[in-house]
């Protein structure tokens, strides 16, 4: 028998992911408002004019090209960079392996604004300027992280006997990287890149340190918020960010569950 | 005489400070059904990792068909493994699995899959081959495991405990597929087992491992009913060890010896009969087995013995003897087997 839930418990939880939840559906709400300025409630009326505003405004295009290239390009150095890391601290032992792992995993544990810091000042001592690449950099070392993780606790799962099993059949360490460590480790990778690339697309702290002059679409968001006009332009994009990480988030999610059958195969 | 197929010289492999294996030297003949026979951390799944190339000896010579291997990797070697745990590829169908090998070797789709389902039919698994291993029981994992490792014609199989998942029945009729399929395919079978009624029942040569070394390499006849050591002795089999004083006077000889359980009669009176060691006890327990009984009896003055008497006579229901009853042992001389020294 299930235990049943008392209902002062089911109350309270139901109230936390109201207050959690209902401020994405008033950026919704208000992204369909007449005025231009303030928040009354309800909306004196409805209207789709802010969506066809915020898609002729050529700094808010300018900032989804930055940030999608961003992100494609620091999920891809995430996934091979968390892939090679993750097969080397899994598969062998060497002294200063578990620092080494705690290394990697620390950029994500860290508070952002110390990430930023550390880089801005590394830029600056290498006479690094502001670039592109400093923000795919910046992303990179938390990005790295999911990937890393995804990937070890799915080789944490997989015999080490197949690797073995490969070789002992013939095939090369390139070979069974091919056609084994690869498509055991293919899920986890996709899940991995994928929260990694929702991350790198709203993430302002470290941006802010690594961009210079460059506007990514949350800094851009936040900028426009100094802005009291346009308002509902803001809450356009919100909804658009919302999206863009969402996504990805519920398709790792469900890559995730249909996981476990998957490794259990091994034995 | 027929050739190597297997062969150590002197080869040592330590882990730290644990001599895993130790100065092991043996020579497996082609063809042969060679077990590695011991406790876990005896050093005979190191062996076979070393026959595999999966570990590198530190010391001595490991030699696959009179070529020196210590240095080549397992890719290279002519030997395949069925692993404990299979290692059965999980994102492949199984047939792709049996044909892993012959993909590499990078022979053409339909040959290759024709071989592998050959391969299939040799282990009674024709038409499984489009499965997933995870829709497979442990027994049909088992065999697409052996299909994988033969389908390439290896000249020595390496079996790492191939039969520890499976349950009882099923252990017993893939003994007994094993070994017939050993004797189709005509190659080496090096097995790995702690198993020692397996390992009698399969092999032609048993090396019976304990701590890194081999206590003794023999036919597995031998090994039962002339064991070297003691260790042999009590893991192959049950013994009563008798050594001491006790021993110059049952056998006349200062060194101990062994004595199998099956080969003790217990007799209320002194048995009479001449050529036989006579000893008087307490029985201590009696337990009931079925096809035996097993009885410990206290000697006067010596160990506890274990005494097998098979259960010939269908109609007693109650034992012969009980806790407590005073009983005479006897066995004949030719029976007792003294160690080494």
């Amino acid at each position: 028998m299930k235990d049943r839930i008392s209902w002062p418990l089911g109350l309270a939880t139901i109230a936390v992911l109201l207050f959690l939840h209902i401020p994405f559906l008033l950026i919704l709400l208000y992204a369909f408002n007449t005025e231009e300025a303030a928040f009354t409630f309800p909306p004196p009326g409805l209207t789709t004019k802010w969506f066809a505003e915020a898609w002729r405004r050529q700094d808010l295009w300018a900032a989804i090209s930055l940030s999608s290239r961003v992100a494609i390009i620091a999920t891809l150095v995430a996934i091979i960079l968390g892939t090679l890391a993750a097969l080397a601290l899994s598969r062998s032992k060497f002294f200063g392996r578990d620092s080494l792992s705690l290394i990697i995993i620390l950029p994500i544990a860290l508070p952002g604004i110390i990430t930023g810091i550390a880089l801005r000042s590394a830029f600056s001592l290498l006479g690094l300027k502001y670039s592109f690449w400093t923000i795919v950099l910046g992303h990179a070392t938390f990005c790295i992280v999911l990937v890393f993780n995804n990937a070890v606790a799915r080789l944490r799962r997989t015999s080490p006997s197949l690797i073995e099993a490969s070789l002992d059949l013939g095939a090369s360490s390139l070979q069974t990287f091919r056609h084994v460590v690869l498509p055991n480790l293919a899920t986890a990778l996709v899940t991995g890149g994928m929260l990694a690339f929702a991350l790198s697309f709203d993430e302002v702290i470290v941006t802010t340190f690594t961009a210079g002059q460059q506007q990514t679409v949350p800094i851009w968001l936040l900028n426009q918020l100094t802005r009291p006009r346009d308002r509902p332009v803001t809450n356009v994009v919100a909804v658009f960010i919302l999206l863009v990480t969402l996504l990805p988030i519920l398709i790792s999610t469900y890559l995730t569950r249909n996981l476990d059958d998957l490794s259990r195969t091994g034995k | 005489m027929t050739n190597s197929s297997v062969r150590f010289e002197n080869v040592n492999r330590h882990f730290g400070g644990i001599k895993a294996v130790d100065k092991v030297s043996f020579d497996v003949k082609e063809a042969e059904f060679f077990t590695f026979l011991g406790p876990s951390g005896s050093g005979k799944t190191t062996c076979l990792r070393l026959i595999a190339g999966f570990e590198q000896a530190d010391k001595g010579q490991i030699f696959i068909s009179d070529k020196l291997v210590n240095s080549i990797p397992p890719y290279d070697r002519d030997v395949h493994t069925v692993f404990q745990d299979y290692a059965l590829f999980p994102h492949m169908t199984v047939l792709d699995n049996v044909a892993y090998g012959l993909m590499i070797k990078k022979i053409p789709k339909p040959q290759r899959h024709k071989q592998a389902e050959q391969a299939l039919e040799m282990v009674r698994l024709t038409g499984l081959g489009n499965r997933r291993p995870a829709q497979l029981s442990g027994g049909q994992r088992q065999r697409v495991a052996l299909a994988r490792a033969l389908v390439g014609r290896p000249k020595i199989l390496l079996l790492d405990e191939p039969l520890g998942a499976l349950d009882l029945k099923l252990r017993e009729q893939m003994q007994v597929e094993l070994k017939e399929l050993q004797t189709q395919v005509g190659i080496t079978f090096i097995y790995v087992t702690h198993d020692q009624e397996e390992a009698l029942s399969m092999s032609d040569r048993i090396a019976v491992f304990n701590h890194g070394k081999i206590e003794q390499l023999d036919h597995p006849r031998v090994i039962y009913e002339q064991p070297k050591t003691s260790f042999v002795a009590g893991f192959v089999g049950t013994s009563n060890l008798i050594e001491g004083q006790l021993a110059q006077k049952l056998s006349g000889q200062t060194s101990p010896f062994t004595i199998r359980p099956e080969r003790i009669r217990l007799t209320q009176e002194i048995d009479t009969a001449p050529q036989t060691i006579k000893v008087a006890g307490t029985v201590h327990d009696i337990i009931y087995l079925g096809m035996y009984t097993r009885s410990h009896i206290q000697l006067d003055d010596g160990p506890l013995m274990t005494v097998h008497s098979q259960n010939l006579d269908s109609n007693s229901s109650s034992p012969k003897f009980h806790k407590g009853d005073r009983v005479n042992l006897s066995w004949a001389a030719e029976h007792m087997h003294h160690l080494e020294p």
